[in-house]
């Protein structure tokens, strides 16, 4: 249980990280909460690991115009108690006290949850459902992905070899827009079985706008738009009749942790917990 | 690739130095090379707890770290609690409550209860459980940690139990 044997390199800068990943072998740790379970496994095993723990400016959350902008370097403990992130999107703090346990949240980063792209994680389904705009920076400038262009297959994104992700944008929803998350997973802190997030801002009785997304679903994070499109102008009855068809299309994976016939049967059942969860936060007033 | 770096860090308040291989993980160079045993082994895959540190001022696997990543960084580990002949109040607790048995799990459940106990209002026992849920023992069916750390917010928040 020792990993095997690398070179490593601390960048101070962004261009130093780019110069130390030009190497055939070199691999990105940021918290390393994923990547070295796995190498003390020795099921990865690079040559040269360059730790981007000192790069200046990726720690921080921001507001710009119309988004909060969040460095890759923030870990899921600052998330979640970041007053930017409680004050317009309560669902962040909901979601992180689903993340493992006390010390991988302090140490875990939102960059690295977003590349190592399991598909039951919290970040890689919260970018999804509220449309994020991932930040990569690399050798060329910089470039921005949508999740769907992002995430492949389980543990693959389109980010290359010599690219660092820098930030995730997510926007500022409308107020009194309701936000939850609920997962189920063997233990508290293991990875979802299967997890739902949804948002939903009401209209005089009605839903005007929703989305919801799942993880553990599919090989990668997924919204439901024909769902959402089904639901938008009904009134919230409308929830128990529309997501029994949630898991309609979706073909669920199978592994040690539950079959896919268990996972299509817990989908409705978080998507419509999220949901009615959702309704209820949403701003009773309007 | 297998030369040894220098590592300067601040351990328990005083400033030390040591060597190790780049892949040397956090946890052998506490106990190893900086001689520190008191941050026990378990699993080597962040599963277990028992090698929880602080570090930069909050709880952290050790397991999961690099030797190399400790430079220039403030660590604590269970040493830092106490000195052996004068427990601290957490440490009283797990004694009173009976909250270890073998003990090769208590360094690092001592660690979190440290942050724990700072940082959240562990209102319930339900939330006790769950900060608590990334350490593993493997004797005493957790009713008796619970307690402790019952004990402890009680004192805190000033509750007459």
């Amino acid at each position: 249980m020792k990993p095997s044997p690398f070179e490593y390199c601390q960048p101070k800068t962004i261009e130093e990280a780019f110069a130390a990943l030009n190497h055939e072998d070199a691999k990105i740790i940021a918290g390393g909460q994923s990547l070295v379970p796995m190498m003390n496994f020795r099921l990865v095993q690079p040559g040269r690991l360059v730790d981007i723990n000192s790069l200046p400016g990726l720690g921080e959350i921001v507001l710009d115009g119309g988004t909060i902008r969040i460095g890759s370097l923030v870990r899921h403990a600052e998330a979640a108690r970041h007053d930017l992130m409680r004050n317009h999107l309560p669902i962040i703090a909901e979601a992180m006290a689903h993340v493992a346990h006390v010390a991988i949240r302090n140490r875990g980063t939102i960059g690295g949850s977003l590349v190592h792209a399991d598909p039951s994680a919290e970040w890689p389904l919260l970018v999804t459902l509220l449309d994020g705009q991932i930040e990569i920076a690399g050798p060329e400038g910089l470039r921005h992905a949508a999740p769907e262009e992002f995430f492949v297959a389980p543990l693959v994104t389109t980010i290359e070899d010599d690219e660092i992700l820098v930030a995730v944008r997510l926007p500022i929803l409308s107020p009194g827009t309701g936000m939850a998350f609920t997962e189920i997973a063997q233990r508290a802190g293991d990875f979802a079985v299967v997890a739902a997030a949804a948002t939903v801002l009401m209209d005089r009785g009605v839903i005007a706008e929703v989305r919801l997304a799942l993880g553990g679903a599919g090989d990668v994070p997924v919204r439901l738009f024909e769902v959402e499109a089904a639901l938008a102008g009904q009134r919230p009855e409308a929830i128990d009749s529309i997501t029994p068809g949630c898991a309609d299309g979706l073909e669920p994976n199978e592994d040690m942790h539950a079959t896919a016939e268990y996972r299509r049967s817990l989908i409705p059942v978080l998507a419509r917990r999220a949901l009615e969860a959702a309704v209820l936060r949403a701003g009773a007033t309007r | 690739m297998n030369a040894k770096i220098d590592i300067a860090l601040t351990l328990n308040g005083e400033a030390v130095t040591g060597r190790a291989e780049p892949r040397m993980l956090a946890s052998d160079f506490i106990r190893d090379v900086l001689l520190m045993t008191g941050t026990h082994v378990g699993c080597e895959q962040g599963v277990c707890g028992a090698c929880t540190i602080r570090f930069n001022g909050v709880v952290a696997r050790s397991c999961l770290l690099f030797a190399a990543q400790l430079d220039g960084a403030v660590v604590e580990t269970v040493e830092s609690l106490a000195a052996p002949q004068d427990l601290n109040d957490i440490q009283k607790a797990f004694r009173k409550h009976h909250a270890l048995q073998c003990g090769f799990c208590t360094p690092g459940f001592l660690m979190t209860v440290s942050e724990i106990l700072q940082t959240l209002p562990l209102s319930t026992d339900h939330e006790i459980r769950d900060a608590l849920s990334g350490n593993l023992c493997r004797c005493t069916g957790y009713e008796h940690i619970v307690r402790a750390v019952r004990d402890l917010v009680n004192q805190r928040d000033g509750v007459q139990a």
